[in-house]
């Protein structure tokens, strides 16, 4: 299983964080420091496996961020490498050729999009549409919430006009 | 670019992003949080978009790495919001900010159940997602059944569905129980034949999970499995969206046939024909293409396919084709490849029939061992490692060595360590063996274990025919200008031994050896010098007939260090002063050292621990540990062909018997390391009497006494001269008191008071943890005894000393404990009346000469048999108007309470089951609890519980319990009071006060009960 995600920048800031197996807030941070110190420093055109106390990180960057996900010694390691590119692509999908900014100021869409993908550090859907369409109806569902509220302050600020 | 909406957030990441360095930015959070904490505090005049914009941000703070100790309680309430855009927020952020041991999570169940049962998909998927990612035991426990009925719901969506799949996955990691294999199997076999792909791949994951713990279970979801890898294979009837890169969903076909292989076989011949076709396909089908992901994604499926074949020992033939595959793989250009066909490769190592095959590959695989990668590197060495034996161990073991001078310092532990085992295992002669451990030493004497020395030393000690061969090679070693301190550690140990076999050799002279073994002295540790001081007295025995002059310089060493502060250096100065005058008496004790008991190697075990400390319910471990079983009983008989010598190495293939045959109480300890050598040797061979007493005085006075054990009787009187004198005589060990416990045991207890599994006690040798399971007034503990040593543990004992009020029955407890192993005894606790007295365990046994008794609390307490239970207000008035007064409702001002914040204390009843309810009382200052208490006697009794806490003054308070059992309620008050009162250590009774015998045992709460002070105190 996917025990963590974990998204870093080149400069070593977390953007996401993902945790499937417990680890408690002291635990996270260190994960967090000895893996940018891993990962971050690999040269390019090695392989996008790093042996890492007993587990084993699939990562691969994409521009300026590195995709971790931390698995279990035993796991098939290209599977994961590809449900990285597949969470890549449905994000691309979804803000229109992704960028670092885009996960920076939307960070809870890619949280979302995220919970659509994986639970218990499981693939749950392999279909981009699918997950396109769940993310799509999610965001219509606030969106009609929204204006139901703005609607409702209409209604309540005419009236004591 | 703020596609967000939520423009305060949005202001705040670029402010973030704005900011210079490291301080302003934390300058930044710190005012951001302290906003956040003032408009929490008045969380009613928040909207609902505030409250999830400051969420937000605590999130965005939390990913920067910033603790946030607050706001966890706003996030949780979002999860009840009515509305959808609140509770989506509250249900992430808490996923995010928590894990499954957060106490609020717990506050959370109701909540998030009713939004499971509820009829609303969305909030369905919200609620399935958070307890699949983050649920632990007790959601388990109390929303199982639920979340089954949804995954089998013909009348949900597969969006709802998928979720369930992998939810109810979650929910079985965290206690198996929870899914009824009997009834469960048929289920799982039907879900196989779902026709949306995303459900059937949650639901082949949830298969994976559950075959690899029972597959006997599910023996009808094989067929299927087939079937819908046949399905994939053939790419019949998959929708375009299921295709990722031109191939069938790859992840399902991997998880297919990872589920395929915690079968232990296939035997209807049809199905094993058409899964072997499919497989077949795969692994001739699968060409290297241009694009990456496509690539990747066949590969995937490609090395699934190799697994399982491997798995299902398949015709020669076809084995030895993928190992031509894997021959191909790892000699590509693309790294991942190469990586994970020397990591296949290693796991072929287990198929009998291919070593020869793969020892084909081995200049490849040694030209990978230079690879710029470190983690290929890792993996051909593992392969070396694994695919070595006696045909190839010297080029093997003389690559590695040569690797080692330019390995990163990552690496080099692992390295020397396996090339110490490769050398000892498959030495095909002993001098090799030497000449190795010597040039590790020599080239990476920093990451030589003490136990690689400490072997070398045993082999040479035992054969004779190897002694002046080591002896030749250690004084060339002295020879070289600066050499590593265990090397300076070797040399001076194996010259002290057998220099003088040396002695007609030029260079080799007694004086010389001492003078060149002196040389170093100046520049070793005080581990490195108490060793050489014991060569000096060796070298000076040896010296016949005596050298004045050598004598001279030894003895002035030797008195120089008589005053040195270590004193382990002390007393080794003094002794060894002492003993070289008394002449004849010196060769006695001085002599060589016996042979070392043959056992397993500590280099071998420290390798076979780790593999087990790893090892998981993974199909390739299970069966490694089979084929080991057969493979070491050929290992001993091939050695012991090989070469006419005792073998030692070979030995330790064999694990238990070796050990336990050769320890018994009066030979020396096998832990003893040979620093400690000299001691052991005169320990054994005792010349006078009074020299014994010498020697151990100073060990005796030494000992610490134990804070755990108790004073015997019998110890007590006359603590005299005599009894003085007698302890000095007795060995060290035999002292009851020599034994010190790790951590402390009543911190331990109190830890397991509130959790169901840990650790209940620990010392050197062995280690008692607990694990229990409490439904309603029943207790299922079991305690793990282990041992941590090498060698068994004997007249082990456990007694267990049960209150009054409980009924407790400990299965038989073994004797003895072997090395290394753990022994489970499981211990049945029923709870007869309520009562706050507390059970004891009465543990003693034997590790050498230690006898080790200890009593120790068990933690099955009063709260253990509370259950959490939520009331309405509706519920809770008319109940708490029904119990009038005494004794069935009892009122006390507690005085000097620890202070503590409401929401701490609230925590606090939430960890021993008292679940606090909000909103009950309408006095913010106030706690309402309730909980149910379960005992024979009262069966399932109610429990209410009020707090009235004085904001101006925390330390006292007013607190009202009632029940429908007066005893309870009275015990129960009592419990309270004394978890509140103060650090709960100083008010629980001392552990040497609690009666050894049950029949002692005081019934505290009947008589509390009719001693009317105490009655009235309680009544105040």
């Amino acid at each position: 299983m996917i025990n963590f995600v974990l998204l870093i920048s080149r400069q070593g800031k977390v953007r996401l964080t993902k945790w499937y197996s417990p680890y408690s807030q002291k635990e996270r941070n260190k994960v967090i420091r000895e893996l940018s110190g891993v990962v971050l420093t690999r040269a390019p055109k090695l392989c996008n496996f790093v042996e890492w106390r007993g587990h084993k990180v699939v990562y691969k960057r994409y521009a300026s961020l590195y995709f971790c996900m931390c698995i279990d010694e035993d796991d098939n390691e290209l599977e994961v490498l590809e449900i990285i590119h597949h969470f890549v692509e449905i994000l691309d999908r979804y803000f229109g050729s992704v960028c670092e900014l885009d996960l920076i100021f939307n960070f809870h869409k890619a949280y979302y999009i995220l919970d659509e993908l994986l639970i218990a550090g499981e693939l749950q859907e392999s279909s981009k549409k699918t997950v396109a369409r769940l993310i799509a109806a999610q965001d219509s569902l606030v969106e009609t919430a929204k204006e139901e509220a703005s609607s409702l302050s209409n209604i309540i600020a005419q009236a004591t006009k | 670019m703020a596609m967000s909406g939520m423009r305060g957030l949005s202001v705040f990441i670029s402010d973030i992003r704005n900011c210079q360095n490291k301080e302003q930015e934390r300058l930044r959070v710190d005012k951001e949080l302290g906003n956040i904490r003032t408009r929490f505090k008045n969380e009613k005049a928040l909207t609902p978009y505030e409250k999830k914009k400051y969420v937000w941000k605590m999130l965005y703070i939390y990913m920067l790495g910033y603790d946030v100790d607050f706001g966890h309680m706003e996030a949780v309430s979002l999860i009840s919001a009515p509305k959808y855009p609140e509770k989506q927020v509250g249900y992430i952020v808490t996923s995010s900010l928590l894990n499954e041991n957060h106490d609020f999570l717990r506050l959370a169940i109701n909540t998030v159940r009713n939004d499971i049962i509820g009829r609303n998909e969305t909030f369905q998927c919200l609620a399935l997602t958070m307890v699949g990612n983050i649920g632990g035991r007790e959601f388990a426990e109390s929303l199982a059944p639920d979340v089954q009925k949804l995954l089998i719901s013909s009348s949900c969506r597969p969006l709802v569905r998928k979720k369930a799949a992998l939810c109810l996955l979650r929910l079985y990691r965290k206690n198996p129980d929870v899914v009824n294999v009997d009834g469960w199997a048929d289920r799982m076999a039907q879900l196989l034949d779902e026709r949306d792909l995303g459900v059937l791949t949650s639901s082949m994951s949830l298969l994976v999970a559950l075959v690899s713990n029972n597959h006997e279970a599910y023996w009808s979801c094989l067929p299927k499995c087939i079937k819908i890898l046949e399905r994939l294979a053939r790419s019949q009837d998959i929708p375009q969206e299921y295709t990722y890169y031109g191939i069938p969903s790859p992840w399902l076909q991997v998880k297919t046939m990872r589920a395929l292989q915690y079968f232990p076989t296939i035997e209807d011949p049809n199905a094993r024909r058409s899964l072997f076709e499919v497989l077949q396909r795969i692994l001739m089908g699968t060409d290297v293409v241009k694009n990456v992901n496509k690539n990747n994604a066949s590969h995937a499926v490609l090395f699934e396919a190799l697994a399982l074949v491997m798995h299902l020992d398949a015709e020669k033939e076809m084995m030895s084709q993928c190992v031509a595959l894997l021959g191909k793989f790892i000699a590509v250009r693309e790294p991942n490849i190469r990586y994970l066909g020397l990591e296949n490769m290693t796991r072929m190592l287990m198929v009998t029939d291919v070593q020869d095959i793969i020892k084909r590959h081995q200049a490849q695989i040694i030209t990978s061992l230079k690879d710029p990668d470190i983690s290929i590197r890792r993996r051909a060495l593992d392969l070396l490692y694994g695919m070595c034996d006696v045909s190839n161990a010297k080029d093997i073991v003389e690559e590695l060595l040569q690797y080692l001078s330019t390995a990163e310092f990552a690496m080099r532990e692992e390295l020397s360590l396996k090339a110490a085992i490769l050398a000892e295992k498959f030495a095909p002669d002993l001098s090799w063996y030497v000449d190795v451990i010597l040039q590790l030493i020599d080239k990476a004497g920093d990451f030589v274990s003490d136990d690689i020395w400490f072997r070398v030393v045993q082999f040479v000690t035992n054969n004779e025919d190897l002694q002046p061969y080591a002896a030749a090679k250690a004084r060339e070693y002295l020879d070289k200008p600066a050499i590593h301190e265990t090397m300076v550690k070797v040399s001076a140990y194996i010259l002290g031994e057998f220099g003088h076999l040396l002695a007609r050799r030029p260079g080799c002279s007694p004086k010389e050896l001492f003078s060149i073994i002196h040389e170093k002295l100046p520049t070793v540790s005080t581990s490195t010098i108490s060793i050489l001081l014991s060569t000096y007295a060796k070298i000076l025995m040896h010296s016949q007939p005596p050298d004045p002059e050598l004598q001279n310089q030894i003895w002035a060493i030797f008195k120089k260090y008589e005053s040195s502060i270590e004193v382990e250096i002390q007393q080794r100065a003094v002794e060894y002063f002492e003993l070289s005058r008394k002449g004849a008496a010196l060769m006695d004790i001085l002599a060589e050292m016996p042979k070392f008991p043959e056992r397993q190697s500590a280099l071998i075990k420290k390798a076979e621990d780790t593999e087990v400390d790893t090892a998981e319910q993974s199909a390739i471990k299970l069966r490694a540990q089979q084929q080991s079983q057969t493979s070491n009983a050929l290992v001993v008989t091939e050695q012991s062909h090989a070469n006419g010598t005792p073998s030692v190495g070979q030995l330790s293939l064999v694990k238990m018997p070796s050990m336990s045959s050769h320890v018994d109480g009066n030979s020396a300890d096998p832990r003893l390391s040979p620093e400690n050598g000299t001691l052991t040797v005169v320990d054994s061979q005792p010349s006078s009497a009074d020299l014994l007493g010498d020697l151990l005085g100073p060990l005796a006075i030494e000992g610490p006494p134990s804070i755990n054990v108790h004073p015997q009787p019998s110890s007590n009187p006359g603590s005299d001269g005599t009894v003085v004198e007698a302890t000095a005589i007795v060995p060290v060990g035999e002292q009851a008191n020599s034994v010190q416990p790790i951590g402390n045991i009543a911190e331990r207890f109190h830890a397991l008071c509130v959790k169901d599994s840990g650790v209940l006690y620990e010392d050197p040798y062995i280690q008692i943890g607990i694990k229990a399971e409490w439904r309603g007034h029943q207790g299922h503990l079991v305690l793990f005894l282990g041992n941590k040593n090498t060698s068994p543990l004997v007249s082990v004992q456990a007694l267990i000393l049960p209150p009054m009020h409980l009924k407790m029955e400990l299965s038989l407890v073994p004797d003895t404990i072997p090395p290394r192993a753990q022994v489970q005894c499981p211990l049945e606790v029923i709870n007869l009346h309520p009562s706050r007295d507390v059970a004891v365990l009465d543990f003693s046994y034997k590790f050498g000469n230690d006898m080790v008794d200890v009593k120790l609390r068990l933690p099955a307490v009063l709260n253990k048999f509370l259950q959490p239970i939520s009331v309405s207000a509706e519920e809770f008035f008319p109940q708490w108007r029904s119990l009038p007064g005494p004794p069935l409702k009892l009122q006390e001002v507690v005085r000097g309470v620890r202070p503590l914040p409401l929401l701490e204390m609230a925590n606090l009843f939430n960890s021993y089951h008292l679940l606090v309810c909000p909103g009950l009382d309408p006095n913010p200052n106030n706690l309402v609890a309730s909980t149910t208490f379960f005992s024979e006697s009262t069966r399932a009794m109610l429990c209410l519980i009020r707090i009235e806490t004085d904001p101006a003054d925390r330390t006292q308070l007013r607190m009202t319990i009632a029940s429908g059992d007066p005893t309870l309620t009275f015990e129960l008050k009592e419990f309270v009071k004394e978890q509140l009162v103060s650090i709960p250590t100083t008010t629980r009774i001392p552990i040497q006060q609690t009666p050894t015998s049950p029949v002692a045992q005081p019934t505290s709460a009947p008589a509390a009960l009719t001693d009317p002070g105490a009655m009235l105190a309680a009544l105040l």
